[in-house]
């Protein structure tokens, strides 16, 4: 049985873990809420991972990245998520790209050249306004599942305007609007636009766009309302939340000099 | 990064001088404000202290307290107290910190130096060069005790200093002084004053060449050292002690570069820090840094206690200028300019900028400074969230991450 690679990046609320062949081709994905033990987790999503793969024994080099990334037991070494992100989504895209990346916690914006070098990066202020957590939160608070909440985003007609940074402020927000009468649908269509808007003031967005995450793999009306907002097309890849965790695995790869 | 196995941190043998010296700064307020056997000012950072010195008081820095509160974490259960009382958790968290502990009886110094606790002043003297917070915080003090504040406040936003400016700030020194006499019971005394500003001169041309021994490649000393052994050069400027003590430490830089020895061992990057420190977090920075081969080497804040003009034969122009032409009182084409000389004298790879919420005139970020100065000088940059003391302000693995990220994007550089 030739070798393997293993990327594993775990979240703020995902694990994710991506095996790729010698040739750098998937084998398999799994996905797991991290929970608390984050060891715990990744060990789970390899074993199910080389299961779904019908490998045998364990990865030739394994790389973490994410904020658990130094809880991974069998991980050889840990990249950050900033570069994974970067390394997966030029993976597939393969030139010059601004990525944003929409996770449970944190929100990025990397630029990278027509090489596959990041020239620049921004994460967001510590606040998690614009984040998965955010979006969290205004479910919670319209008594909604997440799930629910794409649905509802892409059928209002007119969205409410969610104007606070804070998102205790704009549940304070929601419940004013509420009272109001507004559609539940047009205050979810609100709270995505709330999300586009802080990440485009982040840093300037220019040429193509990939956008990935959790976020974006749950919600693409939110990819919808970015695109309208850029005026052109932003770019999806084929599974946008486990591009960290194929970056680490190319990433792992390469260290292996294959 | 695979290389967790953070190195550890290369003790500077000078530091016990510096402890011994600080110490014993610390007993003599001590016993000034047990005995009153001599007045005590108390003087902001950057503010006039060698006039003070000059009439015999003993000089307390209530800054360096704010420091101390930080370095130790103390400042968490203190800046509430201050909070409570109306002052923001917005404004400077030294203030804060140093309220805090006032209210709450509580300081670091008591234990470290064996102090009763802090010094009372005579007098509060002030210079808003640094913000507008620490006439703020001396009003404090000022409401508390019933003791006279005093102060210069300085035009901000310059570009070129004029005559018209330094005309205005030797006037202002000027009227401190009946104040002074008057507190003190002395004179003013003109051949005294020039004595101080000299050895303060002499200190600060000393504290520039520990700074400037960082140039060598490796560099023989960090930021995060800078910030400890700036303490006598902030405290005990216009006092022999500072003198000797910096000639001790340059004996040791130098041996350093001669031998070839890092701060950093296999020092792969350099760094350069715009901001305040955070002090509650600077062993851990200078772990995370030495961990990865990465020295900040430079900063803005420890070059922002030079102060060459002190130079001048006139002392009140020397004090004038020195304290005007700081880089926390020029325009933004000055900092920028500035920025970019230290960039290249120092062969800097990376820049971290601290945006500390509750300092303002110190986060250089906020008005597209790193972008305009990436784009002309082509040094990558990472801006950190945070604070000097209010570690609720600050993210530790956003920081972690954004650290090495940068220092992941440099190895990854052709």
């Amino acid at each position: 049985m030739s070798t393997f690679y293993c990327g594993v990046d775990i979240g703020a609320s995902a694990t994710k873990l991506v095996l790729l062949d010698d040739i750098g081709e998937v084998l398999a994905r799994t996905l797991r809420p991290s929970g608390v033990d984050y060891a715990g987790t990744a060990a789970t999503c390899l074993d199910e991972a080389v299961r779904s793969a019908g490998r045998e024994g364990g990865p030739a080099l394994t790389v973490a990245t994410g904020y658990g990334r130094d809880n991974v037991a069998f991980a050889d070494e840990t990249r950050t998520e900033i570069h994974c992100h970067g390394t997966g989504c030029f993976h597939e895209v393969g030139r010059r790209i601004s990525i944003i990346d929409i996770g449970g916690q944190d929100n990025k914006v990397i630029h990278m050249d027509d090489a596959g070098r990041r020239r620049e990066f921004k994460m967001n202020r510590k606040c998690a306004a614009g984040t998965g957590a955010f979006i969290e939160e205004i479910a919670l608070r319209l008594g909604l599942t997440v799930e629910q909440l794409d649905g509802l985003a892409a059928a209002a007609d007119e969205p409410v305007r969610l104007g606070s940074f804070c998102t205790v402020f704009t549940k304070t927000e929601i419940l004013s609007h509420l009272r109001r009468g507004a559609a539940v649908e047009s205050i979810v269509r609100g709270a995505f636009i709330s999300v586009v808007d802080r990440i485009v003031e982040m840093d300037p967005l220019e040429g193509e766009v990939v956008a990935t995450g959790g976020v974006i793999a749950h919600n693409p009306t939110i990819v919808e309302i970015l695109a309208e907002h850029l005026g052109r097309p932003v770019i999806v890849p084929e599974a946008p939340q486990f591009t960290g965790a194929l970056g680490a695995a190319l990433t792992a790869r390469r260290a292996a000099g294959d | 990064m695979g290389e967790r196995d953070s190195k550890a941190i290369k003790k500077i043998q000078a530091t016990g001088l510096m402890r011994k010296l600080m110490g014993a700064y610390f007993q003599e307020l001590d016993e000034a404000a047990r005995t009153g056997n001599r007045k005590i000012a108390w003087c902001t950072s950057v503010g006039p202290a060698e006039l003070l010195r000059s009439f015999g008081f003993l000089v307390y820095f209530p800054e360096n307290h704010g420091a101390v509160l930080g370095s130790s974490r103390m400042a968490q259960d203190l800046i509430p107290a201050a909070n409570a009382r109306g002052y923001s958790p917005d404004i400077c968290s030294y203030l804060t910190s140093d309220v805090g502990s006032y209210l709450k009886g509580e300081t670091p110094l008591k234990q470290a130096f064996g102090m009763a606790g802090v010094p009372r002043a005579d007098v509060l003297v002030y210079n808003t060069n640094q913000c507008r917070d620490v006439k703020d915080w001396l009003a404090f003090y000022e409401r508390e005790w019933d003791v006279p504040l005093i102060g210069i406040d300085t035009p901000r936003g310059l570009g070129d200093l004029s005559r018209d400016h330094l005309d205005g700030l030797i006037a202002q020194h000027k009227a401190l002084i009946p104040t002074l006499e008057d507190i003190s019971g002395r004179a003013f005394d003109l051949d005294r004053l020039k004595e101080v500003v000299a050895s303060s001169y002499r200190c600060t041309m000393l504290w520039k060449q520990v700074l400037g021994s960082a140039t060598h490649r490796p560099s023989p000393l960090t930021f995060f050292d800078g910030t400890i052994h700036m303490g006598p050069a902030v405290v005990l400027r216009g006092l022999p002690e500072a003198e000797h003590y910096y000639e001790v430490l340059i004996q040791e830089l130098e041996q350093r570069n001669a031998d070839g020895v890092a701060a950093v061992d296999g020092e792969k990057h350099r760094f350069y820090w715009e901001g305040m420190p955070v002090w509650g977090k600077l062993r851990d920075h200078a772990l995370l840094f030495s961990g990865q081969q990465a020295c900040v080497v430079a900063s803005t804040y420890c070059n922002s206690w030079i102060f060459e003009p002190l130079g001048s034969d006139d002392p009140f122009e020397g004090m004038a200028r020195s304290y005007t032409e700081l880089f926390i009182v020029r325009s933004e084409d000055f900092k920028e300019r500035y920025l970019a000389d230290m960039f290249a004298s120092y062969d800097i790879d990376g820049i971290i900028y601290h945006d500390a919420k509750t300092c303002p005139n110190n986060s250089n970020c906020r008005y597209g400074m790193p972008q305009r100065l990436t784009r002309t000088t082509d040094v990558p940059y990472v801006t950190i969230n945070g604070d000097l003391n209010d570690l609720r302000l600050y993210s530790e693995e956003q920081a972690r991450t954004q650290f090495e990220a940068l220092i992941e994007q440099l190895h990854e550089q052709p």
